[in-house]
């Protein structure tokens, strides 16, 4: 795989910027600012779209299979025995990964389709299996307060252990892995590629990394050995026990806190919602820097009672630094009959949110909203000026506010 | 961006009034004897026959002639005979050309969508499908417009299946040589991206799913082998896949294509299944037939608990795990055949 460029070959401003998380439309930026070798355009380019077409093409031809190429995925490369799980008689399973807590037959996979029982044991399918590769800005995960303007490397896997019917990236997240693209990744080659394009993070996003937590917990620690940090961006949909196993390798955090209703995680996300709250607990217990993002969807989960409920809970157990970020929700996959969420609905959460006494409350996926900044809390001065995911001013020094000295919570500095 | 089309219920619901075979026309279908469609217009068939010596002689007293009783091979001869009599028995005919000239018409593309998770033991029957096959072609289907498929082309190698693609041949391959279509479609909780196989290869779809327990679902007889056609089964496996396989059943394209059902009850598992335990599995050398997947599930579920009962097991509502999904597959919202039994006539014929 040859990756040409680095910081200066991204043409950060051409990203897209109303999808935050979907590597579908930055592919593209990614792709017309590098050299790529067919077989790693191929694979940026399967999650990109752009090949999505030539895939397509490819496959429409192949409705007689004679005709078909037949995608060369060796399944042994990408099995490794999962290692969160119990045993349990009949050659059945019980996978100890996520809260769904999957018991699985002989031959049968779980919930997300990426965890197979073979003859009792069971495996992960996704080990190295990389789906989706792509240079991009540490913003877009979004993580604001960590290490801004520098570069994630950021890959996925195919597999979700929910189904949330907005999903952006539901192509690979809620695809089987013999059903998308892939390319053989392994951690070591996963840091020398992050090297390479010089990012100072390897970010595991895009699908859901709890489900290929095995393959990240390896790279982390190829990336740590090679001076590179990792981080995820992730629903927070885990067990305790893999929580600390596998995001304590990590070294910040994005959750994705979908709702702050329990009704609206059983309908729309297929989840709960206690186990989320557990997760940025537990997160704020082991001191990983944490940042949460919530989609607001008109109608569904935007309500002023609701909004106000999730400030107050975030004030009581994570304190008033956590940022917090109310994104644009955009109409795709089974959730297409909403509106794009009204800009004035997002502020008011904001609003809310800063009421409820939350310092850090950004607004996402409105590219040039004020709310993008980073404010000081205490002289109200800017102190990282945002617009989409480029950085225009970044003040803050020594991890304070060079006007009045307050300390600024966050890893600034590499 | 993705195209995908997004089907509301309440627009499925006009759309396929239209354009589907839904259950009524189903029913008129399966009787080729319309007085009797006209007397019972809301009851549906099952037909099952039943060949104790599918496998070879019985054994004699001194158990000499016993060599061939548990092979997996089964007599060719008495397998065709078994598929003739269960489809005499659904269709009240004897005409075995006319009954499966009324199924398909010369110049359709036919799809035989097997099971083949169980490998080699519990799968649906090499030599089963390779009499469907026989029958297509008498009824005027060249070999090359059928093509036997599952998910996966490895599984049906596994199944004793052989890969075969192009040539004039009868066809054999799974989804995975030709993928998914791109597009979503939904159907209540379902939403899924159905086999290129189905949508491209198949005008009409027969059946040919195995009697077998199921550790989540209950049972996975003829509804559940829908599965196979979709690309995201996992999603829909919680809760005792209810109302999920009732949903996925009602997919546009797969209610329409959908025509006949013969479940293989050859080799079946009365527990511990899906997968092959041969500890779990029986021998009722039978073939169940209908054209209501509801009702064939609702007898083969009984089945299942006669020998669960037999063998000393709780019944699968005890375990928590009956079968649900099959009343959600009669509901209103659904239609999709009959749950009850009062409605369902059972013909059984023991060959021998
Ligand atoms: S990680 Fe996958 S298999 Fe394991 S419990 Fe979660 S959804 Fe089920």
């Amino acid at each position: 795989m040859q990756l040409n460029g680095g910081l200066q070959t991204v043409n950060r401003p051409a990203l897209d910027r109303t999808n935050p998380e979907n590597p579908i439309e930055t592919g593209a930026a990614a792709i017309s600012s590098s050299t790529l070798s067919r077989r790693s355009f191929l694979m940026c380019a399967a999650s990109a779209g752009i090949a999505g077409d030539i895939l397509h093409a490819a496959r429409r031809s192949a409705a007689s299979p004679e005709l078909d190429t037949p995608r060369a995925q060796d399944d042994a490369l990408f099995t490794a025995e999962a290692r969160f799980y119990q045993k349990l008689p009949n050659k059945r399973i019980k996978c100890k990964l996520c809260p769904r807590e999957c018991t699985v037959g002989d031959r049968e996979r779980g919930y997300c389709g990426v965890r197979e029982n073979r003859s009792g044991v069971y495996y992960t399918l996704v080990h190295s299996r990389v789906c989706a590769a792509h240079v991009d800005p540490v913003e877009k995960k979004p993580l604001f307060h960590y290490l801004p303007g520098s570069l994630a490397f950021s890959l996925a896997t195919a597999g979700c252990n929910v189904n949330c019917k907005f999903c952006q990236n539901w192509d690979i997240s809620q695809a089987r892995p013999e059903q998308v693209p892939a390319e053989y990744i392994p951690p070591k080659r996963v840091a020398e590629l992050a090297a390479q394009w010089h990012c100072p993070s390897i970010a595991y996003t895009y699908s859901e990394p709890v489900v290929f937590s095995e393959f990240l917990m390896d790279a982390a620690d190829a990336g740590h050995e090679a001076g590179i940090r990792s981080i995820v961006v992730s629903n927070g949909y885990i067990q305790d026990d893999a929580l600390r196993a596998a995001y304590g390798k990590m070294d910040a955090v994005k959750i994705d806190l979908k709702a702050f209703s329990d009704s609206y995680y059983q309908k729309v996300v297929t989840g709960q919602l206690k186990p989320v709250l557990d997760t940025l607990v537990a997160l704020r217990k082991m001191g990983k820097w944490t940042e949460i993002v919530y989609l607001v969807v008109p109608t569904l989960n935007d309500g002023d009672g609701e909004i106000g409920g999730l400030a107050r809970w975030v004030k009581q157990n994570l304190g008033t630094d956590v940022p917090l970020h109310f994104t644009q929700f955009h109409p795709d996959y089974l959730l297409k009959n909403l509106p794009i969420t009204p800009v004035p609905t997002l502020e008011r959460a904001r609003e809310i949110a800063r009421a409820e006494g939350l310092h850090f409350v950004y607004i996402g996926n409105v590219p040039g909203h004020p709310a993008e900044n980073t404010y000081c809390p205490r002289c109200q001065r800017v102190l990282v000026e945002r617009v989409g995911f480029e950085i225009r001013q970044m003040l803050i020094l020594k991890g304070a506010c060079p006007y009045c000295k307050e300390t600024i919570p966050g890893m600034w500095h590499a | 961006m993705r195209n995908e089309r997004t089907t509301s219920r309440r627009e499925f619901l006009t759309t396929s009034l239209v354009g589907a075979v839904g259950f009524n026309a189903v029913q008129n279908l399966s009787s080729l004897e319309s007085a009797r469609s006209i007397e019972q217009p809301a009851k549906s068939r099952v037909s099952i026959a039943y060949d104790s010596l599918l496998r070879g002689p019985l054994p004699d007293a001194h158990g000499t002639a016993a060599i061939r009783h548990d092979s997996k091979t089964l007599d060719s001869d008495r397998v065709s005979n078994l598929l003739d009599q269960a489809m005499q028995g659904l269709f009240d005919s004897a005409d075995r050309g006319r009954i499966w000239e009324k199924l398909v018409r010369p110049g359709q593309l036919i799809g035989v969508k097997v099971n083949t998770l169980g490998g080699r033991g519990l799968s649906s029957n090499v030599q089963l499908v390779e009499e469907i096959c026989a029958r297509l072609q008498e009824a005027g289907i060249r070999p090359q417009d059928i093509v036997i498929w599952d998910r996966d082309s490895t599984e049906l190698e596994r199944a004793g299946f052989r890969i075969r693609t192009g040539g004039s041949q009868v066809q054999c391959f799974g989804t995975d040589r030709v993928g998914f279509e791109a597009d979503l479609v939904t159907f209540g909780s379902v939403g899924s991206q159905l086999s290129r196989i189905l949508t491209q290869r198949c005008d009409v779809l027969i059946n040919v799913p195995v009697l077998k327990d199921h550790d989540g679902a209950g049972v996975s007889i003829a509804l559940k082998n829908m599965y196979g056609a979709i690309h995201n089964p996992n999603k829909y496996h919680p809760n005792g896949c209810d109302p999920y396989v009732a949903d996925v059943n009602m997919l546009q394209e797969l209610r329409a294509k959908l025509r006949l059902h013969i479940c293989d009850a050859t080799t079946a598992c009365f527990d511990g299944g899906p997968a092959f335990k041969p500890e779990f599995t029986w021998r009722p050398n039978a073939l169940i037939v209908s054209e209501d997947p509801v009702a064939l599930d609702q007898i083969g579920w009984q089945m299942i608990e006669r020998k669960r009962a037999e063998q000393g097991l709780k019944t699968l509502a005890a375990e928590d795990r009956a079968p649900r999904y099959i009343e959600t597959a009669a509901d209103a919202e659904h239609r999709l055949g009959n749950n009850d039994q009062r409605r369902i006539v059972v013909s059984e014929k023991h060959v021998a």
